[in-house]
């Protein structure tokens, strides 16, 4: 049978070209890798090769056509054995049309009513919560740094998969000391040192993980991790989705996150935007020690890839801490750390610490915040902080961070279109100045969010 | 060693070909260390000859008509294609223990897959983006995986393979399963950072990686001269106590051979080691590539006097193998293609329903 040679499609946009030159004759033996024409596309001219052998029995659009739709029939090739005189052209040809599903049996999972709608997260009762802390469990004062050791620790304890690796991790005991004192327990094997080297060993843990270990890797600080973002995001937060679901990345990316002090603008950066950004990774931001031992160890275990965003400034705060032996706590659940029916403060990290001075002044004028700790920025706990706006209907978000496509703006348009009727007030951001951190002390201290601006802003929801 | 597919307009500082400078680096360069063995061109047998010369056609053919369902429109956006560069893929896989080893690649990623031998249908129908394909239509021609087969990927992002290979690799050795990882790059990745940060990290822990160069002279349309300091790639590890083989990517018989001393290498503990086939595609770096960087005539001398195919017909014609059973292979393998496209044509596209499903695994 006569092959049929259609005008090609030659870059990903091409949709018509001009059949610019054949290069071939009716009649003409042609092989394999032989040039036949000259197409001009959108971008270039590209020369159209041959695929099959044969004669070419009919040139059906002359050399200088322009705009000839991909997929148009051009020539007629008669394979070997066939005589070129007798092939007919084809009626009116178009590409395949590709079969749409609608037309077909569907696979075997049953489709979405319109198909394309995000799944719903599970509501109220279904929704995991903070495991019941037992009456008469000891509370032990745990620094953030010693919560965070002792959930790698007992992880590693329970599977052997789970490794650490990063930079001064191991015979240095960590540049914070957040590593302190696992080589001893877990030798060299499972607690790395690695060399100045973050996108190569960002890349050597996400493939550990891609090969079914369970890597934490620590950076010195996330601003280093700015070299290795593209494993985090493209190699890491991608695979799952294109693979089809079948290669896995359990991964924990973890260090210090965040302004620190007196350590400039290269040094003093919140990442948590940028990474909640990606679907396809979790993001976590902890502010108190339980909460930084209870999503650690979920975020060790969970399948998913995890960027766990701590803060240098937190390390050294104490706090209590449920003394359980397997104290995890749920993913993507915010925590009320104060209650109150006035206004809603919202805040993650080291902002739930400001938000909680502020709450503190604020009651001192009569005013009771209710303060949420997101603890999850991805996936974030819309229901939570839609629930607080329904009682109290005026809301300040709490950021120490750039204002602009933060997490402050992400509950902003949370509000807007799903707790629109309960807004007394427009919601405000009270984030950190719109600036590179700067080093003098007076234009830091300027720079950073702090309790004052919260109040002020509170009040401000609360037109007093 | 034979002759590697050189450009006419190249004018390399060494010829490659030249076997003091491809396998004995100069005393002063690489002072005492262990060397890889000499690598010999692997005495195939007929049935082994029979199936390299399988596989390779089967590679060309499927690549030739992902090309023209691509010009049909069936296929978008990138596709890269392995035609010309059969030999490294089906040499170096054929040494592998498919029950432990691993095997990742970047986004010229089709030929590696049937040389790894998965399903051509499900690749197709990939390429074409439907339920039915190996990523279920999510990943497309960059992006495919078999976790099964322990093929992962598939990458896009030019360089990102190596320090991920790396990471397989750790992971083998971590659990000490005795299996290695086979990590491919082409002359263009050569020249990424990352590369040379998992170089240290590989060396450095001795992990089990055989870091494979693709020189396939061209770096989309930047010839390795015109890009790189170091042109002779395989003694890009030089530097971190890795050592380099430059092998004629061109012979299936001699990439298999490299495989071997390369396996054998890894297998016994000595960290990894570095093999530059030096190969030529020969088509555009992708689809849309009018290829304006080299001249038609370069690229049909390599077809005419190189080419990887007909030199196992050449092999199997001395090993008495006749035209009769390699053209009952031909038209096996033309069987297979026209299934695998009419199976990418005919099968559904993924139901809507898949756009928010495999985003995040457990629920939160």
């Amino acid at each position: 049978m006569a092959i049929e040679l259609k005008m090609p499609a030659l870059s990903p946009t091409m949709e018509e070209g001009t059949l610019a030159k054949w290069l071939v004759s009716e009649g003409d033996e042609i092989s394999a890798g032989d040039i036949m024409a000259e197409i001009e596309t959108d971008k270039a001219t590209m020369e159209f090769e041959a695929v099959d052998e044969g004669v070419l029995a009919k040139i059906l659009v002359p050399e200088g056509t322009d705009d000839v739709q991909v997929g148009t029939v051009i020539a007629m090739l008669a394979e070997e054995g066939e005589d070129a005189d007798a092939v007919e052209a084809p009626a009116a040809s178009d590409a395949p049309p590709v079969p749409k599903p609608a037309e077909m049996e569907a696979p075997q999972r049953e489709p979405a009513d319109d198909g394309i709608v995000p799944p719903a997260r599970p509501e109220g009762s279904a929704r995991p919560s903070d495991p019941e802390v037992p009456e008469g469990t000891e509370m032990v004062l745990l620094t953030v740094r010693e919560a965070l050791r002792d959930a790698m620790a007992e992880e590693m304890r329970a599977d052997d998969r789970v490794f650490v690796m990063g930079e001064e991790v191991a015979e240095y005991q960590g540049a914070y000391k957040v590593t302190q004192g696992l080589l001893d327990e877990f030798g060299a094997r499972r607690v790395i040192d690695t060399p100045i080297t973050e996108y190569g060993f960002a890349g050597v843990g996400t493939g550990a993980a891609m090969g079914g270990l369970r890597p934490i890797v620590e950076f010195m600080t996330f601003n280093f991790a700015m070299q290795a973002i593209d494993h985090i995001v493209n190699s890491a937060g991608k695979t799952n989705y294109m693979s089809g679901g079948q290669m896995r990345c359990p991964i924990v990316f973890r260090g210090p996150n965040g302004a620190a002090s007196r350590v400039a603008a290269q040094h003093s950066q919140n990442y948590g935007p940028w990474y909640a950004s990606v679907p396809g990774l979790v993001v976590i931001a902890p502010y108190s020690a339980a909460d930084a031992k209870g999503l650690l160890k979920s975020a060790i275990r969970t399948i998913d890839p995890v960027v766990f965003l701590e803060n240098e400034l937190l390390y050294g705060q104490s706090f209590d801490v449920p003394d359980l032996d397997d104290y995890a706590l749920p993913i993507g659940k915010a925590r009320t750390v104060r209650s109150g029916n006035d206004v809603s403060i919202v805040s993650y990290s080291i902002g739930v610490g400001i938000a909680l001075q502020a709450a503190d002044k604020l009651a001192e004028e009569g005013i009771e915040a209710d303060v949420i700790d997101l603890r999850t920025l991805r996936p974030l706990d819309k229901a939570a902080v839609l629930e607080s706006l329904s009682r109290t209907n005026r809301m300040v978000v709490v950021e120490e961070g750039w204002p602009v496509c933060s997490i402050a703006s992400e509950i902003v348009t949370i509000c807007m279109e799903d707790g629109f009727d309960d807004l007394d007030a427009p919601v405000m951001r009270v984030t950190n100045e719109d600036v590179p951190m700067p080093y003098a002390a007076n234009l830091e201290k300027l720079a950073l969010v702090d309790a004052d601006k919260v109040v002020a802003a509170a009040k401000a929801v609360s037109y007093r | 060693m034979a002759k590697a597919p050189a450009s006419k307009k190249r004018a390399p500082r060494k010829s490659p070909a030249k076997k003091s400078t491809a396998r004995k680096p100069a005393a002063k360069t690489a002072p005492e260390r262990e060397r890889p063995a000499e690598p010999k061109r692997h005495k195939a047998t007929k049935d082994e000859l029979l199936e390299y010369y399988r596989q390779m056609l089967l590679i060309r053919r499927f690549e030739e008509k992902a090309g023209q369902l691509y010009g049909l429109g069936l296929i978008g956006g990138f596709c890269h294609l392995y035609i010309g560069q059969e030999a490294v893929a089906v040499g170096l896989q054929s040494a592998l223990d498919g029950d432990k080893d691993s095997v990742i690649t970047g986004y010229r990623d089709h030929g590696h897959m049937l040389a790894y031998g998965l399903d051509p249908k499900v690749i197709m129908a990939e390429l074409t983006g439907r339920a039915a394909g190996i990523a279920e239509g999510k990943g497309g021609s960059m992006h495919m995986f078999s976790v099964e087969h322990r093929f992962y990927g598939g990458h896009g992002i030019v360089g990102a393979q190596v320090p991920l290979g790396t990471g397989l690799a750790f992971a083998h050795k971590y659990r000490e399963d005795g299996g290695c990882c086979l990590a491919y790059f082409g002359d263009g990745a050569a020249n990424q950072g990352q590369v040379y940060e998992a170089f240290n990290m590989a060396e450095l822990w001795k992990l089990p990686i055989i870091f494979v160069i693709e020189n396939n002279q061209y770096a989309m349309g930047t010839s390795v001269n015109r890009s790189s300091a170091e042109d002779q790639l395989y003694r890009r590890g030089e530097s971190f106590r890795i050592p380099g083989l430059q092998i004629n990517g061109m012979d299936v018989l001699e990439v298999r051979g490299a495989a071997t001393v390369a396996l054998d290498w890894v297998r016994s503990g000595k960290g990894p080691i570095l093999l530059e086939l030096k190969t030529y595609r020969y088509r555009g770096h992708s689809m849309s590539d009018p290829a304006k960087y080299r001249s038609r005539e370069e690229v049909q001398s390599v077809r005419e006097k190189s080419d990887p195919i007909e030199a196992v017909k050449k092999e199997l014609e001395a090993a008495g193998v006749s035209a009769d059973e390699m053209k009952a292979t031909d038209k096996e393998i033309k069987t297979i293609i026209a299934e695998a496209a009419d199976f990418a044509e005919s099968s559904p596209e993924p139901d809507p329903s898949e756009l928010y499903t495999d985003v995040l695994v457990e629920q939160y």
